[in-house]
């Protein structure tokens, strides 16, 4: 990736740091200055979980997929499930039994997201490769069906998802107090991009990805067949999805049958800032959101959306296909 | 040493023997493939008319033709990148007319096209190993043949880390070159390797296919540099309008001016 | 006289004749072949529909631009009458023209600063710009409760011509169908009628002109349009401004309609889905597919709810049926609609008849 390239590319990273030093004299107290900014990172890194999944499959394959949302309300919703059947794991104050609890909610919401992911890229996506009218207008669908589905199999309403005992509250740093779950996140999502840098760097099959979102054409030529790929990537997309459902939900502790569309507008915006098909575009388009929600939150409730997308438009007049851009095919 | 800077850049000489590979049988009369017939049409353009097209084994066969002629999208369509709408496209006695592409890839055929086709945010090495389909990891790929190509394109070494976005135009053309030749293959697929580039890097691709070529590589090469490809050519073909008009040897094409001047409006000597 | 009138742009096709004219008729006489208040609503809606599922095709499929932001569009029209006629002491004609003519310019202003960001954006960055645009304005109108109402959307009173209490006769009319109450409501359904048959024709004339047939080649293929000299910058822009222009003449009627404006009557993504359907299954780049498709479904969408709901009782005792089958799941079905008329009717009704026609007079037949 490009980190690993001779000259670095460190502008768009700066403003991550940038931002946060910006909001620094706006929010005045140091102490709620580190809430909020632990807060943004948290909420940045679960965004991020969700985003780079869509942003390689639209990178990857040109197909962009307006129903991702569909896999992040899943996931959410078979986390509130698996969690409920382990109560007392979850109630429990140790820490151990509490990630006990936690961990197999986040694989089997990963494991339902990504088998839907599979048939819904065979059902809905399949068909309208190259047809990105088609598509837009195909994978709506498919969310909406999604999320009705959800509301038969879970009921229209929402479901609290309560953190698990031992994740509840606060560490206190001086004036500032941090959310232990909050910490959790940013370490997942952490964890979840340094897999992801490892895999596009380290495997052949990230080689692959990194030079099929550049040429699919040319990858094919060589000899790959570029669809199991996709299948691939599609699939882990979906349950990245998945697991960052689940992180939303906990984060905002209740979900929504429409959370899936609530979070899908704030992808888009992540994805067009970082750049289609860049995954460290998606880290910091993600950073800078879920900062800037936060930040704006605080400061001027009302706009908060709208910060969103006036980030947007500044960086797009500022690079108009994102910070980092795939190099064109 | 002296005689080395008056070669240009880039070229050594071949100081490692070219490892033998690619030694092809070819179906038929000695032809390691053949087009009969091909039509190809892109959305509602026919753009090829019927190409008959036979590459002997083991040579060097020029494709040449003006602008438009219908050079690369037979090439493309050999790959199948596009697909003939009628005809058939036979390698090594079998049928890849309607195979997809990595299928083709796979039967031993490289493709260097005009684009050049480099992942330009990938480093050197990792075009390389990617192009080295056998290999996992770079352990894998044949050193001596690695060597090989270093001794062919010295900047390959010397760039190995850096990416691929980042050569000069004739730097990337000798990575696409040295993709397609990293295994072996049966067929080559170039699609004018000499465009754009400075005439001293042309003589280095010269002398690099010419080692190619006593590889016992099967290359098919798309040129509209006559000078180029008079150099290289064992057999030669002209398209015209999406057919082939003319087929047969680069001596004879080469020696005579009045076909050249019919077939591709030139001269030798004024291309000299 | 007739082709003038729809721009030369004939529906070629006698089924197709035939269904616009029983479905214009069908509306034009409404009130009086389908008395009751509820008939009159589905009637009522059917014409914005129209009207906003019209203007919403001359951007997708005449110039070939994805928009979600259309319903923001209808929402400001429907908000600045609204707002006019909540904030005017007596509700006058003048304070609708003041609402109309304020929900106008804002929409200009927006439209021409979404279509010239058009400028430096890919059109799927554009999609997913508008979408979050639109999601951004329905926060703040529900956020601005001073101005708009917030949640709970604002109800006014419209002048005295258009009112309810307002009668042409002390008693309703008495016809083999029904009572038809001679009163403001009437009077309202056909100025809308009047509207929206104004605005459907000038979209016709629009569509047909050599602006539009620019707009298709730059459809088909923008590159070979600029290759071409059109600047396609500026008629995708106008495209898109006069798209939400009439968008936002729809949200005026639909405000003097229901003499009530909330979020969810006109921001709502459902309306956004709702016209998207339409114009799938209707068929895109016809126009006439936003007439059919209309009637068809908001038809559908009233009167089917009521079918789920018995077949939803209908099927009590099994076990997944009954919560499939509800009308709360209504959306569950558009959807399934939806993708299968992607994929089966990408033409819409309007394409899969004037296929047949031509088909038939290929083979000699009566079109």
């Amino acid at each position: 990736m490009k980190f690993l390239n001779a000259d670095f590319d460190w502008k768009p990273l700066a403003l991550v740091p940038a931002l946060a030093l910006l909001a620094l004299p706006a929010v005045g107290s140091p102490s709620t200055w580190l809430t909020l900014t632990v807060a943004g990172l948290a909420m940045g890194m679960i965004v991020f979980i969700i985003a780079s999944g869509l942003t390689l499959v639209f990178g990857l394959m040109d197909v962009l997929n307006f129903g991702h949302g569909v896999f992040i309300a899943l996931g959410a919703f078979v986390a509130t499930t698996v969690l409920a059947s382990m109560g007392s794991y979850t109630t429990a104050d140790s820490l151990w039994l509490n990630l006990v609890a936690l961990l197999p909610a986040m694989l089997v919401a990963m494991a339902v997201a990504g088998a839907l992911g599979w048939v819904f890229e065979r059902l809905i996506i399949r068909p309208v490769y190259g047809m990105h009218l088609k598509q837009i207008l195909i994978t709506m669908g498919g969310m909406i069906i999604g999320e009705e589905m959800i509301k038969v199999i879970w009921g229209p309403g929402q479901i609290a998802l309560p953190l698990p005992e031992s994740l509840r509250g606060s560490f206190i740093l001086g004036d500032a107090s941090v959310e232990k779950y909050r910490l959790l996140a940013v370490l997942v999502g952490t964890a979840v991009f340094a897999a992801m840098v490892w895999t596009l760097n380290r495997t052949k099959v990230g080689l692959l990805v990194r030079a099929g979102v550049q040429d699919r054409e040319m990858v094919e030529s060589l000899g790959y067949r570029i669809r199991q790929l996709f299948i691939g990537v599609f699939v882990v997309g979906s349950a990245l999805a998945g697991l960052g459902g689940v992180m939303w939900g906990l984060y905002q502790q209740t979900v929504l049958p429409q959370m899936g569309a609530q979070v899908n507008v704030l992808i888009f915006i992540v994805i067009i800032i970082g750049g289609l098909g860049s995954t460290a575009g998606a880290l910091i388009g993600a950073l800078l959101v879920g900062l800037m929600a936060n930040y704006t939150g605080f400061l001027m409730p009302k706009v908060a959306l709208f910060s969103n997308i006036a980030l947007m438009v500044a960086i797009l007049l500022w690079r108009p296909q994102g910070v980092y851009p795939v190099t064109s095919r | 040493m002296n005689d080395q800077s008056q070669r240009g850049t880039g070229f050594a000489g071949p100081q490692v023997a070219p490892p033998q590979g690619g030694d092809a049988e070819g179906g038929a009369g000695g032809n390691l493939l053949t087009l009969k017939g091909v039509h190809t049409h892109i959305g509602a353009y026919h753009i090829l008319h019927g190409v008959d097209l036979a590459v002997p084994a083991n040579q060097l066969t020029m494709l040449l033709g003006r602008n438009g002629a219908g050079k690369t999208t037979t090439l493309r369509t050999i790959m199948g990148l596009w697909h003939a709408s009628q005809g058939s496209v036979t390698l090594d006695g079998q049928d890849i007319t309607q195979r997809p592409t990595p299928d083709i890839a796979r039967s031993g055929v490289a493709y260097v096209p005009e684009s050049m086709g480099i992942f330009s945010d990938l480093s050197v090495r990792e075009n390389m190993l990617l192009a080295a389909r056998g290999a996992r990891s770079l352990d894998d790929i044949d050193t001596q043949r690695l060597e090989w190509i270093f001794g062919l394109f010295p900047a390959m070494k010397k760039f190995w880390l850096h990416p691929a976005g980042k050569l000069s135009g004739g730097q990337k053309q000798m990575l696409a070159v040295s993709r397609a030749i990293v295994e072996p293959r049966k067929l080559l697929l170039i699609d004018e390797p000499s465009k754009g580039l400075a005439p001293a890097i042309i003589q280095n691709m010269i002398a690099a296919f010419r080692e190619l070529k006593a590889a016992k590589t099967t290359i098919l090469l798309v040129e509209q540099n006559f000078n180029f490809a008079r150099q290289l050519g064992d057999s030669v073909a002209v398209m015209d309008d999406g057919r082939v008009v003319h087929s047969g040897s680069m001596a004879e094409l080469a020696a005579d001016e009045a076909l050249q001047s019919r077939l591709l409006g030139l001269s030798l000597k004024a291309h000299q | 006289m007739l082709s003038r009138l729809l721009s030369n742009d004939l529906p070629r096709s006698r089924w197709l004749v035939a269904l616009l004219i029983v479905l214009f008729l069908g509306l034009a006489f409404a009130p009086f072949l389908f008395p009751g208040v509820k008939a009159l609503n589905v009637a009522a809606k059917v014409l914005i529909f129209v009207a906003l599922v019209a203007s919403f095709d001359l951007l997708l499929g005449y110039t070939g631009i994805v928009s979600f932001a259309h319903t923001m569009f209808f929402g400001i029209g429907a908000y600045g009458v609204a707002i006019a006629l909540n904030a005017a002491e007596t509700p006058s004609w003048a304070a609708i023209l003041v609402g109309v003519f304020g929900a106008l310019v804002v929409s200009l202003v927006l439209s021409l600063l979404i279509g010239l960001f058009s400028l430096r954006v890919k059109a799927i960055f554009f999609a997913m710009i508008t979408l979050a645009v639109a999601s951004a304005f329905l926060t703040l109108a529900s956020q601005l409760s001073d101005f708009t109402g917030g949640e709970d959307g604002l109800t006014f009173r419209v002048p005295e011509l258009l009112s309810p209490g307002f009668t042409l006769t002390e008693e309703p009319l008495q016809t083999p169908l029904g009572e038809v109450d001679l009163n403001g409501r009437l009077i309202t359904y056909y100025l809308i009628f009047l509207a929206v048959t104004a605005i459907f024709l000038t979209i016709l004339r629009i569509v047909n002109s050599p602006f539009g047939r620019v707009l298709q080649a730059i459809r088909e293929n923008d590159f070979r349009a600029e290759a071409l000299g059109y600047r396609t910058v500026v008629y995708r822009t106008l495209s898109n401004v006069l798209s939400a222009s009439f968008a936002t003449l729809a949200g005026c009627l639909l405000a003097l309609w229901l003499r009530y404006n909330g979020p969810d009557t006109s921001l709502s993504f459902e309306i956004m889905l709702d016209i998207l359907l339409i114009v799938v299954i209707g068929g895109m780049g016809t126009l006439y597919g936003a007439f059919i498709g209309s009637v068809l479904f908001v038809v559908a969408q009233s009167y089917l709810q009521d079918l789920l709901r018995m077949a939803g009782s209908a099927t009590e005792g099994l076990p997944l049926l009954p919560a499939l089958l509800t009308p709360d799941r209504w959306l569950l079905w558009l959807g399934v609609l939806f993708v299968l008329s992607v994929y089966y009717f990408p033409t819409g009704i309007v394409g899969k008849l004037r296929e047949r026609a031509s088909l038939a007079r290929l083979k000699g037949e009566q079109p």
